[in-house]
């Protein structure tokens, strides 16, 4: 398994950068929109669908010269709690980080509840986790609980 | 620290929601309000200031608020609906509290927006009581609900409580819940399939391991029953009118359940009330809805002094 993996994030290879490993396949591209790589210059490859054997499919993105913010780890953690994060040097993993869902979230979750103060004035929202798995979290402001499935980021 | 204990913490402390209260937290304030009671202090609150702001009117609650302020020696001004004030000239909330602070010890706030108490606490350095949030929270309703039961049955332990009524979106109903999970009470949640306790709740419940049972008619459940507490349903929540009429009569209380309930069970409702209570059972001693509305004059006079520092 630990060989497979090397073999992946070999190809194609980066000197230094990020590989984010174990997305579920299907907020793939959400997690890329997080990283906001629109005008971003140097090499980025996206992976789908690849067979995994403890998530059945999974996702891989690869950034080249990209290191990740603790907020951007933060958000990762909400759309794929079980992804990992490669920190690459000189060709090889230099660390690796299993994200983990911090107890609370500020400015990362948008309400869903259209009535919610933080949807009619420019504030921060600010959520607690209140379950990991299934994922749900519930806002400081309107108290509204939400779903993985209610989500979307700011 | 055992400065901080002083006041319980209570001192410039906001009161938003129901969720921000620990048991003790609870008991204190409850003890308090019995205080504010049995010995009045006209000039507690003298040269003190409170601001009732009422984006969405309240008629009974402002006043409830007013007259208890004012009756511990304070002052109030205000505003009673949204028309009058900057509001409308599109001035955000934030930049409206950070100006009303400026002239108040305290801002009591009614807002139809959820979560526009948080942000008030968040913007004022002086504290915030919510007197209703939108949908949200409405905790000093809640507050005098517990010591509505607290003084009518001597304790808030272990009670049998019933709620009936519209238990979907009855915010009265899910507070209460929230509050009495801290005193081992078992709920019954008697109520239309249509309009039954929301799963998030419930699932809140189950993870304090309380226990409840889910009834549709107040007959199943009524012998067991210490508390009543009635909410109003509301014809507009049926999508079917047939549905609605079936129910109809079910939730109408009159003499009749007193023959199916223990003798010392009382009926509480937050009011007003549209019907679901025959004003046959007013002057019963079950009835108690008229005393639990004016249980809000010690409650509220208890947070106020509290916040303000005013009980050692
Ligand atoms: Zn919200």
């Amino acid at each position: 398994m630990k060989q497979a993996i090397k073999k992946e994030l070999k190809v194609p290879a980066i000197k230094e950068g990020t590989v984010i490993d174990h997305i579920p396949s299907r907020v793939t591209f959400k997690v890329m929109r997080i990283l906001d790589l629109k005008e971003f210059e140097h090499p980025i490859s996206v992976a789908l669908n690849l067979k995994s054997k403890s998530m059945g499919h999974k996702g891989i993105i690869k950034v080249g010269s990209r290191f990740l913010t603790e907020d951007e780890v933060n958000k990762i953690a909400i759309l794929a709690p079980n992804a990992t994060v490669n920190i690459i040097k000189g060709y090889g993993v230099k660390e690796k980080i299993n994200v983990q869902l911090p107890d609370k979230v500020i400015n990362i979750i948008k309400c869903s509840n259209p009535n919610c103060i933080t949807n009619q004035e420019k504030v921060k929202t600010h959520f607690s986790i209140i379950n990991k798995a299934p994922l749900k979290v519930i806002c400081r402001h309107c108290e509204r609980v939400m779903e993985e499935s209610d989500i979307t980021l700011i | 620290m055992i400065f901080l204990m002083d006041n319980n913490g209570f001192k410039g402390r906001d009161i938003i929601s129901i969720r921000d209260f620990s048991k003790k937290d609870l008991l204190y304030l409850l003890s308090i309000a019995k205080r504010m009671e049995q010995s009045p202090d006209t000039s507690l609150l003298n040269n003190k200031i409170a601001s009732l702001l009422f984006f969405e009117p309240s008629t009974r609650t402002r006043l409830s608020f007013d007259s208890a302020f004012k009756k511990l020696g304070g002052k109030t001004i205000g505003f009673a609906q949204a028309e009058v004030t900057s509001v409308k000239k599109g001035e955000t909330l934030w930049d409206t509290i950070k100006m009303v602070e400026q002239y108040s010890d305290v801002i009591i706030m009614r807002h139809y927006i959820e979560g526009a108490a948080r942000l008030a606490a968040e913007a004022a350095s002086i504290p915030v009581l919510n007197a209703g949030d939108g949908a949200n929270q409405h905790p000093t309703q809640t507050l005098l609900d517990l010591y509505t039961i607290l003084k009518e049955k001597g304790t808030l332990e272990g009670l049998n409580i019933g709620f009936l009524g519209d238990l979907k979106y009855g915010r009265t109903v899910h507070s209460l819940a929230i509050a009495l999970s801290h005193f081992n009470a078992k709920m019954f949640f008697i109520s239309p399939k249509a309009l039954s306790m929301p799963k998030d709740y419930l699932d809140e419940l189950k993870g304090k391991n309380i226990k409840f049972t889910e009834a549709e008619d107040v007959a199943e459940v009524s012998k067991q029953l210490d508390v009543l507490y009635v909410t109003r349903i509301q014809k507009e929540r049926f999508a079917d009118a047939l549905e609605y009429e079936k129910y109809k009569n079910a939730y109408k209380l009159d003499k009749s359940l007193l023959k199916i309930s223990k003798k010392d069970l009382i009926i509480m409702h937050p009011l007003p009330r549209v019907g679901e209570i025959n004003p046959e059972l007013d002057d019963t001693k079950n009835a108690v809805y008229f005393r639990q509305a004016g249980n809000g004059i010690p409650v509220r006079q208890a947070l106020l002094a509290l916040v303000l520092g005013k009980i050692k």
